[in-house]
């Protein structure tokens, strides 16, 4: 999509909002610097949120026991004063170097910014949907196989397989089924994930012969220069079946990939690790730091409390940046009025 | 320790010692065995730790309990065999287990 609007302008622009990129925010702000926040999913905390919300934490210094979720949101809590801006659901496509440092960002929904200082924070990359390893499936992808709905629309008249049994496939089942010409849901089992009230309006529709349901999993496509006519089905008790459809949506959830990181320009340790100065955090291209899991340096440990630490460094050289005439002093909450002011106690 | 086998997709059989109390992933990553991922580190949270279970065994290590299942969604060529080696635990009772691992993860 062409970036038309006019850039946001920010001292940080911190890719990825896991633990790391919202106490990124924390050290920043005691520092004076604004930041806004980017991430690819639609909620902040990123691992923590999506893959172990419920999921115990007992290595976070002070605290003997947390959840993933239980950090995300103490984190959120600690970052209050501070007023970061959120951008979800959102990726980063494209950095471009403008000044010293000063970097012009564009996202995959043509949002634009303006930052002195880039932040990337974005963990083991960003999530992005699971592809199915069905044999020749890459001919139909984006023509009339498709892994996200942007415009429901698009699937007006369609004879749609939708494949999967959470809440992605439910949703969309239920929202396409009246526009659809036919819709067929296609899950492994009888059971399902997804919200109850959901499933049971899927079996209502399936009941007054609204739509089908079937048990199974597909394992081959047919159909010719990238549009689909059928989908091979292997049911549970082995047998195969066709299923007649010109379109097929598979949700199969979220993988981590690196993503548009690998074409940004920087150096990568062993094609997937940003490498950095452990003194700054900062990677080879002056301005932009790397922190948290997606970082390398020697002895580096892939821990939350890492992330910390590199933060907090991190700051320190990117106040230089933010602040060229400015002297930086050393402070400590405990004692300082200013910081305190800063995060509303004082 | 138990003798745990991991067969590859190509059929490359390796065999290693577990601990008894980890978990038939660790042991495949503390090992270097290749064809898991474990994405999620273990926490029931993903589904990049699929394997087969031999069929000599399946009672031994037992059915997927139902939030197993719901992350066996997410995998794929998912059989009636098929568990998270994050969620089978290394026990004396499952000394020489085999299991196989899929062609892909994610």
């Amino acid at each position: 999509m062409r970036a038309t609007n006019e850039p946001i302008k920010t001292d940080v622009l911190i890719i990825g909002a896991g633990p790391i990129g919202l106490f990124a925010v924390f050290e920043l702000g005691l520092l004076d610097m604004k930041a806004h926040l980017i991430d690819i999913l639609d909620k902040p905390g990123g691992q923590c949120a999506e893959l172990y919300p419920e999921k115990p934490i007992y290595d976070i210094p002070g605290l003997p026991y947390t959840t993933g979720q239980g950090l995300v949101d103490a984190l959120m809590e600690q970052i209050k004063p501070f007023a970061p801006t959120f951008h979800l659901g959102e990726m980063v496509e494209t950095i471009e170097r403008i000044g010293e440092p000063l970097f012009r960002v564009a996202t995959d929904s043509g949002k634009l910014f303006e930052a002195k200082v880039l932040v990337i924070a974005a963990g083991g990359g960003s999530f992005q949907p699971k592809k199915p390893p069905i044999p020749g499936i890459e001919p139909y992808e984006g023509k009339s196989v498709f892994y996200a709905v942007r415009k429901m629309d698009a699937f007006r008249d369609k004879d749609l397989l939708i494949v999967g049994g959470g809440d992605s496939a439910l949703d969309w089942t239920l929202n396409l089924q009246p526009v659809a010409k036919h819709l067929t849901l296609l899950h492994r089992r009888d059971d399902f994930r997804a919200a109850p009230d959901s499933v049971n309006k899927m079996r209502t529709l399936v009941a007054s012969g609204a739509m089908d349901l079937k048990i199974g999993q597909v394992t081959a496509l047919q159909g010719a220069d990238g549009m689909l006519t059928g989908a091979t089905v292997k049911g549970s008790d082995g047998t195969t079946a066709t299923l007649a459809c010109d379109t097929m949506l598979p949700f199969f959830g979220l993988t981590m990939k690196l993503g548009p990181v690998a074409t940004w320009g920087i150096a990568l340790h062993e094609g997937e690790l940003i490498p950095v100065d452990t003194a700054t955090f900062e990677t080879d291209s002056p301005g932009i730091f790397a922190v948290g899991d997606i970082n390398w340096y020697p002895g580096k440990l892939k821990l939350i409390l890492s992330g910390f630490h590199e933060v907090a460094l991190m700051s320190q050289k990117a106040y230089r940046y933010v602040f060229p005439d400015k002297r930086l002093v050393f402070q400590y909450t405990t004692s300082s009025t200013s910081l305190q002011k800063k995060l509303g106690v004082a | 320790m138990a003798k745990i086998t991991y067969i590859d997709a190509a059929g490359v059989v390796r065999t290693v010692d577990g601990e008894i109390g980890s978990t038939v992933m660790e042991t495949a990553i503390k090992n270097g065995v290749p064809g898991i991922e474990a994405e999620c580190g273990g926490a029931c949270a993903c589904s990049t730790c699929h394997v087969y279970v031999d069929e000599a065994w399946r009672e031994k290590t037992g059915e997927p309990a139902p939030m197993e299942e719901d992350m066996l969604d997410f995998a794929f060529e998912v059989k009636p065999n098929s568990r998270l080696s994050c969620q089978i635990k290394v026990t004396e009772a499952l000394d020489g287990l085999v299991v196989s691992t899929p062609e892909r993860q994610a």
